[in-house]
């Protein structure tokens, strides 16, 4: 009797220890490389930020929160800050704007669509620092297309990315052209997934003008894909490098200083490791903040009803 | 659809298809601008910058300069390389360990689902100077393993693919384990060939996230013969360093080209591709 009743038990835990065992085994690559290229270097760079390391030297010594101090004194460190938040106070606004704004227009227009998709979506898909030489030259002072056209119109076009007030501009414009497309594809997506009912019964309630239809449905049913819209062009406008590599290197007099490409030239080229691991941390934290953010707006804002 | 397109053309859907038209042409207009000045003699880029037609051809010799300044087949030979290498090597590791997770039950389950929500939030502009030092004490830098090595784990990878197995039927795992698979057999035979969907999506994905990415390139590789076509044009700028408009246009031309082909191909999959798997880099 005892030696029946316990036979389905032994057969489960030899299932479960095989389970496991498996489990482990085809799991173990990817733990083990995350540990290695994700975790250890984690953990190194929040151990750097305390040190003095700078790379070529053989030694180093902690020295407690000074990168710190000095990062908040440093004024090319608050400088890139600063263009940072410009520029994504410029870019993430207008491209969320505009990719909502060209799929409202598409989704209202069945001819042409797929150009229209296509044309937009184009810059998403194409080689940014060879795109960024073409804005270079679209953005040329003296023989550009653009201030040629200004021209004609009696215009003096600006220096787009060589006088100082204009730079973040100019790159936010190359910025906002690259990501719009996006955008808007993930603005047609929440817009199919909206039930056709749901106008119908807005009309029969009295929205009777567009306007009134876009407030009372498609903006409220938009709600997930917005916030998810705003949290990416964020991260994606924080994360700003290839244009200001290619056309600015941080110039005209650090006009165009942004955190990764601060942090890039520390490291990288001055080599100073400790000082940049400061700064990856501050990096870190901006991204960590804006996740927070965005499960907390998740949470309250998004629910329908 | 048609009925539609038949529908009756008011004031207001022709302004709508004005502004559509007009903003097609101002996105569109950096390419035309690029094919055309890639055709344009130097002193006709300086004379006459609106006129999208070169009155006289000049492609074959920008071309030409374009080809014999830096090695353009190499470049994209070595992004061919590095993108076909990442992409493989992501895969590999990525499926066992999503399958693992959606249908085995096994201890570090949990700590792998923490593990992969922190990789998900860790840019690798964020890990890099570590990695750096690393490769630099191991004299790896300038080489096509620099270029991979960070990559070979994709989280988001992970992620993408644990979603989609979980809503492969268990039925489907246990007939195969009935005919006597291992669980190896399982992934490679009944996994794999009804994973097309996810891997596909995730291939272009990571393809044109690697094709075009210049920060890791550029931080490990200072030698042209592993530069990828990100850090390929920089290297070709800074050559260049005047206003060779026509050249240069000529190589962006060249370097854009192939994924835009791709794209232009495979639209569909391509959009599907980069937006599912919103979050880049």
């Amino acid at each position: 009797m005892a030696s029946i009743a316990s036979t389905p038990v032994v057969l489960i835990d030899l299932e479960a220890e095989r389970q496991m065992r498996t489990g482990l085994l085809l799991a173990a690559p990817a733990i083990l490389l995350i540990l290695v290229f994700i975790v250890a270097p984690m953990l190194a760079v929040l151990v750097l930020g305390f040190t003095d390391f700078e790379l070529g030297y053989g030694s180093f010594r902690f020295v407690g929160l000074e990168n710190y101090a000095e990062l908040f004194s440093d004024r090319t460190f608050l400088a890139s800050l600063r263009n940072t938040a410009v520029y994504t106070a410029i870019v993430a606004p207008v491209s969320l704007l505009l990719g909502l704004g060209l799929a409202l227009l598409i989704e209202s227009e069945p001819v042409g669509r797929s150009f229209f998709r296509t044309a937009f979506f184009l810059p998403v898909a194409s080689l940014l620092v060879a795109m960024a030489t073409v804005w270079q030259y679209l953005f040329h002072p003296s023989i550009g297309p653009i201030n040629a056209a200004l021209r004609l119109v009696g215009v003096a076009g600006p220096n787009w990315l060589g006088a100082s007030d204009m730079v973040l501009t100019s790159l936010a414009i190359i910025g906002i052209w690259q990501s719009v497309g996006f955008n808007m594809v993930l603005f047609l997506a929440g817009l199919t997934a909206i039930p056709r009912d749901l106008y119908a019964a807005a009309e029969v309630d009295g929205a009777k003008s567009a306007r009134d239809r876009f407030f009372l449905v498609t903006w409220p049913m938009l709600g997930p894909t917005t916030l998810f819209v705003i949290t990416i062009s964020i991260i994606n406008a924080v994360k700003v490098f290839e244009t200001v590599k290619t056309l600015t290197e941080g110039g005209p007099n650090k006009a165009s200083e942004v955190l990764l490409f601060t942090i890039y030239r520390e490291g990288f080229v001055y080599l100073r490791v400790g000082y940049a691991s400061a700064m990856t941390m501050v990096f870190l934290a901006v991204l960590v903040v804006l996740m927070i953010a965005q499960y907390r707006l998740l949470d309250r804002e998004v629910h329908y009803g | 659809m048609t009925a539609l397109q038949l529908a009756p053309i008011t004031p207001g859907r022709a302004l709508r298809f004005c502004v559509l038209v007009l903003t097609a042409a101002l996105f569109l207009a950096p390419y035309l601008f690029m094919i055309s000045t890639a055709g344009k003699a130097q002193s006709e880029i300086f004379t006459s910058s609106l006129s999208l037609i070169p009155s006289e051809p000049h492609f074959l010799e920008n071309f030409a300069k374009a080809f014999s300044r830096v090695s353009m087949p190499l470049l994209l030979w070595n992004g061919v390389i590095v993108c076909g290498l990442i992409l493989a090597i992501q895969v590999v590791i990525a499926v066992p360990c999503a399958y693992a997770l959606a249908k085995l039950k096994f201890p570090a389950a949990r700590l792998m689902m923490a593990l992969i929500m922190l990789g998900l939030l860790v840019p690798i502009h964020a890990t890099a100077l570590p990695i750096y030092v690393a490769f630099d004490r191991m004299a790896l830098l300038n080489s096509y393993m620099a270029l991979v090595a960070p990559f070979s784990i994709s989280v988001f990878g992970i992620f993408l693919f644990l979603q989609f197995f979980r809503s492969l039927p268990d039925d489907l795992i246990h007939a195969a384990r009935l005919d006597g698979m291992s669980e190896l057999g399982v992934v490679m035979r009944v996994v794999v060939p009804n994973a097309w969907p996810a891997i596909t999506a995730f291939s272009i994905f990571s393809v044109v996230a690697h094709w075009n990415d210049l920060y890791w390139p550029l931080i490990v590789v200072s030698n042209q013969a592993y530069a990828t076509p990100p850090l390929g044009l920089l290297f070709f700028r800074a050559a260049e360093a005047g206003d060779d408009y026509g050249a240069l246009m000529a190589a962006t031309l060249i370097i854009t080209l192939p994924l835009l082909a791709a794209f232009l191909l495979a639209q569909k999959r391509f959009v599907e591709g980069i937006t599912m798997t919103g979050l880049k880099g």
